[in-house]
């Protein structure tokens, strides 16, 4: 992928695009094929996934046979370079001793951010998630509504490609026809779940992910998606004529040789290079967004990470597209004599109202499963199935103890073999050893059903980051500190979570694995430890109270935006990266027409 | 972006959380003991190459000493034996991957290097006790008397218990080697991994099964 040098950039851009996943992917896409002219930062070294995605690798080929390291807590094969919980040299520090109270931070440093390596789940909002305070009275309503995003989703979703199915069901949208790849057919033990779920309620419907179940329709689609825009519609095309269907093999999380997942560097930077409007500079550690005497962004101050040297590049407008917690970090770290609170910052809500996805797991054996005849199990690299929240009218009604929904992503059969595949059978085994070990281990292979509940937290005072007064990362630059708590709506949920796992293991037939936490304290996972975070930079429809408006753009500083999850300001079950691109092609929309008025 | 669920435990909060704490004071974590070939000072670090095709001994040299080497041998035989439907562990040479597993500079690796270790120790302990040589020179059924009394934590006598949370550490480690060899997938009953045109689902026979048919 072509990128420049810091001394072969342009003496000025249109729009400066800090960040290249999800969100800068999307706004550098929008911008350079509408003719902006653009220039992407990314902090992290450049990334080829046509060479360098590791496809039918098996983990015997591997060190440690694949499994995960503090170098790779994902492990081998999985995308992420140069990230994790802890990036070496980039510390972030939390203000509490006690775990409970301590928030996970992951960062990838690389092209494409963590497009490369998530789970491509890919949800919509629904309308309720957009007004929860009218709703519930807690959190805050955002100052827009589904059917503003829709138009977005439908595009995101055709541009993308993402396989899905419209159930009809309470505030789990359907995508207008044309939209969705056809859902691949849901495996065994999908299918059994399914089953044996619908005493208990449980809706198992095909889950929406960004993967080409088949090829995208280059005559079609782009017509579609850029209306009066003959370039971009050519130069779309073009790139999805190179993306291939998937063939069902090679997990998702190692990225996509063949471009069949949606990853920022394979689906939104191609024909963003190709459009001749985008400059992208690898190894740029943005530090601060530059101003001039009337308070107008100017530019970015970055660190060549290659040479350690400042670097400072201009553009008309910036956009901050660094992950939710770094463009905090970015803003509280422009400060200057007319900002000394740090840019975009008049409210003091910079770095509040952070969120993550309250997460909880179980997993079961489930004797029906086992022995099955042996069959190709690789399906789409991921999930085929999901259960979203069912139980509107049990919670709006406030019979449940928590206020907002969970959904359920559940994972069965034979998967490609790990170090753990077979490990800790003995409560099932008694341990065998030999022969009748091997015969155990075919057994039981296969036979478990993984469950982890994903749900919405609602944003609250005691959770949010500032800088640290100290520590400062390699560069010299403050880095974040973390404040966090859990309300007992979170932990209540969790502990739904948990009974609904076991009541489905129990219907099931099975065991549940292990011993558990059944209380939603102990169950519920560490804050960030479900990499969904979001807020920081909320939106909102007063300037006093929040740090954008509707279109992502602050208050304070008119020709700057925030298209990452910062603006979220609650941070529904659904998991964020579609909404996040929905509304970064939003924002840039606006951008781009108030740039052409003359207005910013 | 959190992987699928996984239907195994994955890394305990327990163990990130050490392992953060290691990667703060990295140079406090490891004080490689007074033996031939310490524990490597440096993993493979984050972002290494990966589409090569890595053996153990590559990233960092493997330290079982000789008769180290030999018991985990026997061991990775006796645990996963030669059949119908696999070669067996050691004829894929599973101890060496065991070997580079407790070799690796990993925290999790230094405690298990220590699980292990002392774990062959006390087996050829018990060997030389129970007939008057190593693990190794015992006969099958020697061998399998003794592994009869450490195969089952939950059950072993107070004077095995060592011995058996040795055994059950060696044995996940041994099967996680073997059943993730090509040879060992095919063992285990996995069929995928390659290209398809079209994801068929499940056969009809496999529904019939769950009376989904």
């Amino acid at each position: 992928m072509p990128v420049v040098t810091p001394s072969q950039t342009q003496p000025e851009y249109d729009v400066i695009v800090v960040g290249s996943g999800a969100a800068g992917g999307q706004t550098a896409y929008t911008c350079a094929l509408e003719g902006a002219k653009v220039l992407m930062l990314e902090a992290g070294r450049d990334y080829d996934p046509a060479r360098e995605t590791p496809m039918f690798q098996v983990n015997s080929q591997a060190p440690l046979r694949g499994a995960s390291t503090p170098d790779k807590p994902f492990g081998f094969h999985d995308a992420t370079i140069d990230g994790g919980w802890q990036v070496p040299g980039e510390p972030y520090t939390s203000a509490s001793d006690d775990p409970a109270r301590q928030f996970w931070w992951w960062r990838a440093r690389m092209m494409g951010g963590r497009t490369n390596h998530w789970g491509r789940i890919s949800l919509r909002n629904g309308p309720y998630d957009f007004k929860p305070r009218t709703r519930d009275g807690l959190g805050f309503d955002w100052p827009l509504s589904y059917e503003d995003v829709a138009p977005y989703y439908d595009k995101v979703e055709m541009l993308i490609g993402v396989y899905g199915d419209n159930n009809g069901l309470e505030n789990t949208p359907d995508s207008p026809a044309g939209c969705l790849q056809p859902p691949p057919i849901l495996r065994a033990g999908e299918q059994y779940a399914r089953a044996k779920g619908k005493a208990l309620g449980l809706p198992v419907i095909p889950i929406h992910r960004a993967v080409l179940t088949q090829r995208q329709d280059p005559d079609v689609l782009p017509a579609k998606i850029h209306p009066a825009n003959p370039r971009a519609q050519r130069l779309l095309a073009d790139s999805m004529r190179q993306r291939a269907a998937c063939f069902w093999a090679t997990p998702c999380g190692r990225g996509c040789s063949i471009r069949a997942n949606y990853q920022s560097t394979t689906v939104h930077l191609p024909p963003a290079l190709a459009s001749g409007n985008l400059d992208i500079v690898a190894n740029a550690m943005a530090r601060e967004v530059t101003v001039d005497a009337a308070g107008k962004a100017t530019g970015v101050l970055f660190i060549d990470r290659t040479t350690g040297q400042e670097q400072r590049v201009k553009g008309r407008v910036v956009v901050l597209a660094a992950s939710s917690a770094e463009s905090v970090r970015i803003l509280l770290n422009s400060r200057s004599p007319r900002f000394p609170q740090g840019l975009a910052n008049s409210s003091g809500l910079v770095g509040k109202y952070i969120m993550d996805t309250v997460g909880a797991g179980m997993a079961g054996q489930i004797p029906a499963l086992e022995n099955l005849p042996r069959h190709n199990e690789d399906g789409a690299g991921g999930n085929h199935a999901y259960v979203p929240w069912w139980l509107y009218p049990e919670q709006v009604a406030g019979k449940l103890g928590f206020a907002r929904g969970y959904h359920i992503e559940f994972g069965s059969g034979r998967q490609l073999p790990a170090l753990h595949t077979v490990a800790g059978l003995e409560a099932f085994t008694r341990g065998s050893f030999g022969q009748k070990f091997k015969e155990d281990a075919r057994r039981f292979y296969g036979s478990f059903i993984g469950f982890a509940g994903r749900g919405e937290m609602i944003p609250n005072e005691d959770s949010y980051c500032d800088l640290d007064p100290v520590v400062r990362d390699k560069w010299g630059i403050p880095v974040l500190r973390f404040h966090w708590k859990w309300s007992d709506h979170e932990i209540r949920q969790a502990a739904h979570m948990q009974r609904t796992f076991a009541d489905w293991i129990s219907a099931l037939g099975g065991k549940v694995r292990g011993t558990p936490a059944m209380d939603g304290a102990k169950a519920i996972e560490p804050g960030g430890k479900i990499i969904h975070e979001v807020g920081g930079t909320i939106m909102g429809a007063d300037a006093r109270r929040s740090v954008t408006n509707q279109w992502c753009q602050t208050w304070d500083v008119r020709n700057l935006f925030v298209t990452d999850g910062g603006p979220f300001c609650s941070n529904a079950d659904k998991n964020p990266t579609l909404t996040i691109m929905a509304l970064a092609w939003r924002a840039s929309d606006y951008l781009l027409a108030e740039l052409r008025r003359g207005n910013l | 972006m959190n992987p699928p669920p996984d239907a195994a435990p994955r890394l305990s909060r327990r163990d990130a959380l050490k392992w953060i704490t290691a990667a703060a004071a990295s140079s406090l974590a490891f004080s490689p003991e007074p033996r031939a070939g310490a524990p490597a000072a440096r993993g493979y670090g984050t972002d290494p190459d990966l589409q090569r095709a890595y053996s153990p001994g590559d990233v960092w040299p493997l330290t079982f000493t000789p008769a180290e080497r030999a018991a985990a041998a026997a061991l990775c035989g006796l645990m996963l034996p030669p059949d119908a439907e696999g070669p067996g562990a050691e004829a894929l040479l599973v101890h060496d991957f065991v070997d580079e597993w407790i070799s690796a500079p990993y925290p999790e690796h230094v405690a298990d290097r220590n699980t292990i270790t002392e774990g062959l120790a006390w087996l050829d302990a018990e060997a030389r006790r129970r007939w008057g040589g190593e693990f190794v020179r015992g006969t099958p059924a020697q061998r399998t008397a003794l592994a009869e009394d450490l195969c089952d934590l939950a059950s072993a006598q107070p004077e095995h218990r060592a011995g058996a949370r040795f055994f059950q550490r060696f044995r996940d480690l041994a099967a996680g080697g073997y059943f993730t060899t090509p040879e060992g997938m095919k063992d285990l009953g996995y069929t995928g991994n390659y290209a398809m045109e079209a994801f068929t689902g499940p056969p009809p026979e496999v529904l019939r099964r769950l009376g989904l048919a």
